[in-house]
């Protein structure tokens, strides 16, 4: 299992043809208490890039991208109905969504964790 | 590179290093460097203050007083900008207006308190938005008459603590606040330091804010943060609080393009004043409460968990009858809440409307404000 992360605050975690799909703890931290999620229908399919999911803070909106192209094949139904585990465990319990890649090639363009790192100041 | 307009000539208030130190996100604001939030985050933060004692700093506010040698000759002035009965206000009464426009729009919204000091008969105290204040002293002094002046307090910090728990911990210091009224202000010293304390605030809850030197505030803020019923509480959580209460914000609520009779502040404008006009805008606010304006503010529920945001079309009837503008997630009432402006038609409360969130109909209904009820002290 591979992590990759997207320039937008999003991490894959990607197993055989499957990534697992949420935003980082440093996206969590900066939105602040998550209070509303939404989430895509399982079987919809995605571009690289297109609007997937929108996680809402007490503060702001914000859109979550298909970090890769591919279909919804899961989403986590708990979500919800308790969005407060995004900031609990963002890169853990608090996924969002499981997509199957449709075009691996686009892994190549995301950032490893040391380049997310660097990114975000760490 | 030029620097970027936000951070461009950022002013910082007297506690600048303080609220640093308490592990605060600063923000631009207002053209102020100032608190979003602290280490625990604006829902805990919100909370805190509907069950203890929130401390705010408000120091970018306009704090001013406009003076003559009489209370007749002040007051008089500054009913010539304001809708709401002046005159008649006693020593260390307080009052919520707004400074109009010669159309009747909102300049911006204010409080006024006559003062209750000896040798300070003729003094009104008078706080204004940060974001307006500048223009407001330009305007206030531009229509002042002749031996009526203005003072502006650059060197005057101002506080909040709010929150059911708020005047229990400023009695322990202070005990004479225990039994001052709501809208009123109460005079202390302590360790030589004078404090304006007004029991006001803009959380909906009872609470103070307190006006003090800005070289004595630092120790001051210590002091009540040594009390473990008080927490240190940022803008964010300042703004879901006030909009629970149904309070306006500046800017979005109100501005030069709605009356106050639009903004349902009709309680603000007393019967004297109504009947006599003699305020900006008179004949279309006296016009307004004979008639009904065109459009209101009113609360409004959506359904389920997502927020309306400001600028969320409100729509009925298959066309648009109005807009939000203020919407959020509100922490006590543990969904979203709004307010916003619908055409008069639509105003009554339990009126069924649809919210355009993110291309998506909404459902929501028309409800009466505020969305927590108020706990001031009367």
């Amino acid at each position: 299992m591979t992590t990759y992360y997207t320039k937008d605050h999003e991490y894959l975690r990607v197993d055989g043809d499957t990534a697992t799909v949420g935003i980082t703890n440093y996206a969590q931290a900066q939105l602040g208490d998550v209070v509303f999620v939404e989430l895509p229908d399982v079987g919809k399919s995605f571009k690289q890039g297109a609007e997937a999911a929108v996680v809402e803070s007490v503060k702001a909106a914000s859109d979550v991208y298909a970090p890769v192209s591919g279909e919804i094949v899961a989403v986590n139904t708990s979500l919800p109905d308790t969005p407060a585990t995004i900031n609990e465990d963002p890169e853990g319990k608090g996924w969002f969504m499981k997509i199957k890649l449709a075009n691996k090639a686009e892994l190549a363009e995301l950032l490893d964790e040391a380049a997310y790192k660097a990114l975000i100041g760490e | 590179m030029a620097a970027s307009p936000e951070t461009e000539d950022l002013k910082f208030t007297p506690l600048n290093d303080w609220h640093i130190a308490q592990g605060a996100r600063m923000v631009p604001f207002a053209g102020y460097s100032m608190p979003v939030q602290y280490k625990d985050g604006i829902l805990t933060e919100h909370l805190w203050t509907r069950e203890n004692a929130g401390l705010f700093d408000v120091s970018h506010m306009g704090q001013c007083f406009v003076h003559s040698d009489s209370w007749e000759k002040t007051a008089r002035a500054i009913e010539a900008l304001v809708p709401a009965d002046i005159l008649n206000l006693k020593p260390g009464q307080q009052r919520y207006s707004q400074l109009l426009a010669e159309d009747g729009g909102i300049l911006d919204d204010l409080m006024i308190t006559r003062s209750a000091y000896e040798g300070h008969e003729g003094w009104a105290y008078l706080v204004v938005n940060a974001g307006c204040k500048v223009q407001d002293y330009q305007h206030i002094a531009a229509h002042l008459p002749t031996g009526v002046g203005l003072r502006i307090e650059d060197e005057l910090a101002l506080i909040a603590l709010q929150g059911p728990k708020a005047v229990e911990v400023l009695a322990g210091l202070i005990p004479g606040i225990a039994a001052t009224p709501f809208m009123t202000y109460h005079h202390a010293v302590l360790d030589g330091t004078h404090l304006h304390i007004s029991r006001s605030g803009y959380t909906g809850e009872d609470g103070v804010e307190i006006s003090i030197p800005a070289k004595h505030v630092t120790a001051f803020c210590d002091r009540l943060l040594a009390d473990a019923r008080v927490k240190p509480i940022g803008l964010g959580a300042r703004d879901s609080l006030r909009l629970e209460a149904g309070l306006c914000l500046y800017g979005h609520d109100i501005d030069t393009t709605t009356s106050p009779i639009e903004a349902d502040l009709k309680w603000s404008i007393q019967k004297r004043r109504r009947e006599e006009g003699g305020f900006p805008g008179a004949a279309r606010i006296q016009r307004e409460l004979k008639e009904s304006p065109s459009r209101l503010r009113v609360g409004i529920l959506p359904e389920g968990r997502q927020p309306a945001r400001e600028g969320t079309e409100i729509v009925a009837d298959g066309r648009k009858i109005g807009v939000v503008t203020s919407g959020g997630f509100g922490p006590s009432v543990n969904g979203p809440v709004a307010m916003g402006y619908v055409e008069a038609a639509f105003a009554k409360v339990g009126t069924p409307v649809t919210l355009i969130v993110r291309g998506k109909e909404l459902p929501a209904r028309i409800v009466a404000m505020p969305f927590t009820p108020h706990r001031y002290f009367r």
